[in-house]
């Protein structure tokens, strides 16, 4: 059994069986737009559909399960520990970000110009934004075996870490409301009760 | 001094101005306040203001873009004509400013002009030589001689006298002394005969040795060698002298007393005959000098006219044999028979101006008369010795708001046939000056301009909708076609006739000039009050005069009425939106401050007089603008008069409704200089029995100021302009720290100096001169604060904005002028640091105060040195307070000086810290800088400044500067740069090309990518395939032939 494992757009060959289909053009721009048509080879070997065909002799399709199972079984252990595994790699990514931010906040100074404004809030957005997707970053390693919540509330933490350096750099610039001057600074004259007017007799 | 015009670089002399930008970057300031709450306004301004010292140097180009000056010399006091050469011809003038100007007959431009200052009065101006213009001024003291052609002074003299008396002089046309033409001036009780050609003294004749004598005229007989002067002493007795012109020798001294007392003055009519009223003003005398003998010969008026009463003068114009006489019925003239008989010739209108004699030819004399009729003027020429018939008479149209003729000087011109021709120059009652020839204006100029008494705003109509579509078309084209023009310049590839066009555009944008309201507020209406009692509305576009008035409220008594103050009347705003707004004029009819004023509503648009109210019975003191309101937006107005009573105005019910409603937090108060004392007055509520109006209203004094007179003189107050808009009321410092400002509009600057120091500087020493600066409540008569400055006096000229007040001084002991700030801060609030409660609301910082709770405050103050003396300071005004200021200093040499306010800046110390640095804290130096490039006037000089007036544009960052004197100027300048708005010369075109470029660019590069794309995925599954298998690439030439050819069928 061969299988020519190319590109999702390309033509995907099977020797035994051809059949042409014909797609729909989708209108747009991209790898899809370019392809008007596909040729389906389906693999149907391991579907029992040609039941026609007897098994050879000697052969059980049941022991071939049994066996089957113990091995995804194997397999599965496998899958879970890389999950966790990566799970916590995915969880500790933000520590890296963390370090990077830092050093690019130290180089920005704090004056508040272009640069500096930029990096604080990237700062501030980047970690908001992966807050926003904790579940889908740890979506492909959901199993019920990984416990994913230790490597969730690291990875929650350390962009939270991540966004305080960049409430903490917005502080530095003084952009943070956190001083009388910022609450009183655009209060209007207060209202006087009396009115004198006149000076020197006009002449 | 034109520090200011940078040498003209390449790319500025070809970047070019457009018509206005049709839109332009605006940010409501209301986001930048809710911005400001945020993020920290401070940090929000240095973001936009990057440079330190933000200056407004401008490149020569863009001289008259925003900006515009004009020169003007007053009210015209006496002409003298120069018309000898064929070339220029010219006619130069004295005026009431002090001007003296030489001006171009064909057009009234003027030639060149020189402006004596306010205390170097022109007493009498006449030509010498033929080349030189001879004034005399300062009573008589200075004789001045300049070069006729380009008006440089030639040479000098003071004149020295032992008593003052009045100024005569006299410039020989065909005397010659040793080569020498002398010029005799009596002045200072002397006769002065002076070299016209360098002004040395040639001889001196005291009078002051010959008793008390007053000599009215100074006669040179043609061709003798003596000076007459005839005089009186006493006014009982009859002098003449005869001095020898070469050596001011006596001659000869005839007297003869005369007990009746005289009146005015004597007036030639002859080499010896004179003639003159009587004390009574009721019988003339007329003098003869025969053989070195006095005669007098009395003539009583009633005689000569039927029914004349006593208000009887001889007129100055002098007419060989004839003399002129106004009476209360109108003017005669009287001729002097050579047998000394006094024949009455003809009586005139009473309003009828007459001119000098002018001498024509052999023994002949002209002279002009001017009577004034329904909407023209009727001129006539008529020969002396030929009274019967005119000469010359015409009919020329005038302008009914110019009113009467005041003054009039003519001058002959010989025409191709011979003949004699005339012009005219006459001076109107609203000062301007025209030139009257063949019946015809040739010239006019709007002289009363140079006499600015007050200024007040306006804003222009709003636009109205529906404008033509060929109209805009025509002005879409125009605009496409000096961007073009514009862009052409920016790359460098205009010609200089395009260069030239493009700047043309720039000048004569007729976006800046048009009559309705701009987007920016740059478009208003500059109205001037005058002293001759007319009102001008002026285009801050170009200065143009829109409309004038001449008011006749301040025209319909007999007695001298003279404007004396302007204020808004009515703003419409939200209201009342179908009036136009108004302004109100105050006048006084009368000399003393108890004569009875004159009020006048004028429509701020059309000039038209909407309610005249004058006179009214009471005198007017004081003008105060109440900040209330009635239903149809006009300002409630509270007139002071000299029984300091109030009157309030408008007087209609509603009006009286809401003072009274609002009269127990109204009070007042009055500076008396004279006296030393402030005092504080509140208004009774009730009207008591024996006010004569129920809109007149009692006052009642609340509390003086009395300074002690053997100590200190009031020589200057100053009070916040009233209209200011404050926009906070806290002052971050450095490290986040907050000051509360004492904002109060009753808040009084007074500055007082011992009187020995109040005379000029240099009257007094150090030590006894001593200058104190009092801030004073003038609710509650509470000194706030008050500072000396010993060894300092005077003259004070102060400004007070906001909280803080700088004044200028001198400085007797350093000898340079000094400049102070005060600065004055709210302890009580100062509590208010806690950010919770602030964050809650929880604060006292906007609820009413009152001066009676007695804030306690604090002041930071600090000295300085000015290079230059001061005639005005102002500060820039803009709409919301949010934009720093500048300081405006309109300086000796009549330039206006802008200073950024940062430099008198009380907390600026020798080594700022980092945090002060930061907050923008200048370190401390003893002298203020004098940056060159921050004259806002460049070039120009506005001639005998005055005062300066800023008005807020509707852009936070502008203000409109208008500064007045003899001349005008108005610009309009951006202290903090114009952050919230694209510069002037930014060019639209350009961005729309690049903008259109660049989206080109997009549909190209995409079509482009998407073949590429295309292609790539042709070629990349084939190449592919064809290193895997020989086989499948067979299979699939076999396929894609026909699939191809079927997609192409679908399609």
């Amino acid at each position: 059994m061969e299988q020519l494992d190319l590109d999702h757009s390309v033509p995907v060959f099977h020797i035994d069986r051809l059949s042409l289909q014909l797609l729909l053009m989708e209108k747009g721009k991209g790898v899809m737009g370019s392809r008007k048509w596909a040729v389906d080879f389906t693999d149907n070997s391991s579907t029992p559909s040609t039941r026609d065909i007897p098994d050879p002799p000697g052969f059980t399709r049941e022991s071939l399960d049994l066996d089957d199972s113990s091995l995804s079984r194997q397999k599965k252990d496998a899958e879970s520990n890389w999950k966790s595994q990566k799970a916590w790699e995915v969880a500790q990514a933000p520590f890296k970000n963390l370090m990077m931010m830092g050093f690019m906040m130290w180089m920005a100074g704090s004056t508040v110009h272009l640069f500096s404004i930029g990096i604080t809030f990237s700062a501030l957005w980047q970690p908001l934004s992966a807050l926003q997707g904790v579940g889908k970053v740890f979506e492909p390693y959901k199993d019920n075996k990984v416990d994913l919540l230790a490597p969730k509330l690291l990875y929650i933490a350390l962009n939270l870490g991540g966004m305080l350096l960049g409430v903490w750099k917005l502080n530095t610039l003084g952009l943070l409301p956190t001083h009388a001057s910022d609450w009183v600074s655009s209060l209007p004259p207060a209202h006087e009760v009396e009115f004198s007017g006149g000076g020197i007799a006009l002449h | 001094m034109d520090p200011k015009v940078i040498p003209n670089t390449p790319k500025h002399a070809s970047s070019s101005q457009i018509p206005p930008p049709p839109f332009s970057l605006f940010i409501p300031t209301n986001n930048l306040i809710a911005m400001a709450m945020a993020i920290k306004l401070p940090l929000i301004l240095l973001f936009f203001s990057s440079s330190l010292i933000p200056t407004f140097s401008l490149f020569e180009d863009q001289v008259g873009l925003m900006d515009w000056h004009q020169r003007y010399i007053g009210k015209v006091k006496h002409a003298v004509f120069h018309t000898q050469k064929a070339g220029r011809k010219r006619v130069v003038v004295s005026t009431e400013e002090n001007v003296i100007a030489s001006l171009d007959l064909r057009r009234g431009e003027i030639f060149w002009r020189h402006v004596l200052g306010a205390n170097d009065v022109v007493d009498k101006i006449d030509i010498a030589l033929g080349k030189y213009v001879i004034t005399l001024s300062s009573e008589g003291s200075i004789l001045r001689a300049w070069n006729l052609p380009d008006g440089q002074m030639v040479w000098e003299s003071f004149l020295s006298g032992s008593k003052s008396s009045k100024a005569l002089l006299t410039v020989p046309a065909n005397l010659k002394v040793d080569l020498d033409s002398p010029i005799i001036v009596y002045s200072g009780a002397c006769i002065h005969a002076i070299s016209s050609i360098d002004g040395e003294y040639l001889w001196k004749k005291d009078f002051a040795s010959e008793g008390s004598v007053d000599v009215h005229q100074l006669i040179l007989p043609g061709g003798s060698d003596v000076v007459h002067a005839v005089g009186v002493t006493d006014s009982s007795q009859f002098d003449t002298y005869e001095i020898h012109i070469k050596n001011g020798g006596l001659l000869k001294h005839t007297s003869a007393s005369f007990p009746g007392g005289i009146y005015g003055e004597i007036l030639p009519i002859s080499g010896d005959r004179f003639v003159v009223l009587d004390a009574s003003r009721s019988v003339l005398v007329l003098i003869t000098i025969e053989n070195g003998q006095i005669h007098l010969e009395q003539t009583h008026i009633s005689d000569l006219i039927h029914g004349s009463s006593g208000n009887t003068v001889i007129l100055p114009s002098k007419l060989s044999g004839i003399f002129s006489l106004r009476t209360d019925n109108g003017i005669v003239f009287i001729k002097v028979t050579d047998e000394g008989k006094l024949n009455v010739m003809e009586k005139v209108d009473k309003t009828v101006v007459i001119s000098d004699a002018l001498p024509l030819s052999e023994g002949e004399q002209a002279f002009a008369l001017v009577q004034h009729g329904d909407g023209k003027i009727e001129l006539s020429v008529r020969l002396v010795h030929d009274m019967s018939s005119n000469h010359l008479k015409e009919t020329v149209k005038m302008d009914h708001e110019r009113g009467f003729v005041h003054k009039i000087f003519i001058n002959n011109y010989v025409r191709t046939d011979r003949s004699h021709g005339f012009r005219a120059l006459i001076v109107m009652e609203d000062h301007s000056l025209l030139l009257l020839q063949q019946g015809e204006i040739v010239w006019t100029r709007d002289d009363g301009l140079a006499s600015v008494i007050d200024v007040a705003t306006s804003e222009l109509p709003v636009e109205k909708i529906g404008v033509s579509v060929a109209k805009v078309e025509h002005s879409l084209f125009e605009w496409l076609k000096g961007h073009m023009l514009k862009l052409k310049g920016t790359l460098m590839l205009a010609t200089p006739d395009e260069v030239a066009a493009i700047q043309k555009i720039r000048l004569q944008s007729s976006e800046k000039s048009r009559m309705t309201r701009d987007h920016n507020g740059f478009r208003r209406l500059l109205i001037l009050l005058t002293r001759a009692g007319k009102l001008y509305a002026l285009h801050t576009g170009d200065g143009r005069v829109v409309w004038s008035t001449l008011l006749q409220s301040l025209r319909t008594t007999s007695q001298q009425c003279a404007g004396i103050k302007l204020h808004q009347w009515q703003v419409p705003h939200h209201h009342a939106l179908d009036n136009n707004p108004s302004v109100l004029v105050v006048g006084r009819c009368g000399l003393s401050l108890t004569s009875p004023s004159a009020l006048s509503i004028v429509d701020a648009y059309t000039g038209k007089e909407l309610q005249n109210m004058g006179p009214v019975q009471h005198s007017t003191v004081q003008v105060i603008s109440l900040p209330f309101r009635d239903s149809s937006e006009q300002q409630l107005h509270l007139l002071i008069d000299a029984d300091k009573r109030a009157h309030l105005y408008p007087t209609t019910p509603e009006a009286a409704h809401i003072f009274q409603r609002e009269s127990e937090n109204v009070y007042w108060y009055s500076v008396e200089s004279e006296a030393g004392i402030l005092r504080g007055y509140g208004v009774k509520k009730s009207h008591s029995s024996d006010t004569p109006s129920e809109y007149c209203f009692e006052t009642r004094n609340l509390w003086s100021v009395v300074f002690p007179s053997e100590s200190e003189k009031i020589i200057g107050t100053v009070t916040r302009k009233p209209n200011e808009v404050v926009h906070t009321q806290a002052k971050v410092i450095a490290d986040e720290d907050v000051m509360y400002k004492y904002i109060s509009k009753n808040m009084l600057f007074v500055a007082t100096v011992s009187p020995k120091a109040s005379g000029p500087i240099g009257s007094a020493t150090p030590d006894e001169s001593v200058l104190v600066v009092y801030l004073v409540d003038t609710v509650t008569g509470r000194i706030l604060h008050r500072m000396t400055h010993l060894g300092s006096q005077g003259p004070v000229h102060a400004v007070l904005s906001e909280n803080w007040v700088v004044y200028h001084y001198f400085n007797l002991r350093a000898h340079r002028y000094g400049m102070s700030i005060i600065e004055i801060y709210d302890q009580s609030r100062a509590e208010n640091k806690d950010i919770l409660k602030l964050i809650v609301g929880k604060h006292n910082l906007t609820t009413p105060v009152s001066s009676y709770s007695r804030p306690e405050v604090t002041t930071k103050s600090q000295s300085y040195f000015f290079t230059h003396s001061v005639k005005a300071i102002s500060v820039t005004s803009t709409a919301k307070g949010i934009t720093s200021k500048h300081l405006l200093i309109g300086t000796i040499g009549d330039q206006v000086l802008a200073l950024d306010k940062r430099f008198v800046d009380p907390r600026r110390s020798l080594n700022p810290t980092q945090a002060d640095k930061e907050e923008g804290l200048l370190p401390l130096t003893d002298a203020l800088p004098i940056i060159p490039q921050s004259y806002v006037t460049h070039s120009f000089k506005v001639e005998g400044l005055r005062g300066i007036e800023t008005v807020p544009a509707k852009l936070e960052s502008t203000s409109l500067v208008f500064a007045y004197g003899v001349d005008l100027f108005h610009t309009r300048i951006a202290p903090s740069r114009t952050y919230d708005s694209l510069t002037e010369d930014f060019n639209y075109a350009l961005l729309l090309l690049t903008i259109l470029a660049l989206v080109v660019a997009i549909f190209v590069t995409w079509v482009l990518s998407e073949r590429k794309d295309l292609q790539d995925k042709w070629s990349w599954p084939q190449t592919q395939l064809w290193l895997q298998s020989s086989s499948e690439q067979r299979l699939l030439n076999i396929c894609s032939t026909p699939v191809n050819m079927f997609v192409n069928q679908n399609r």
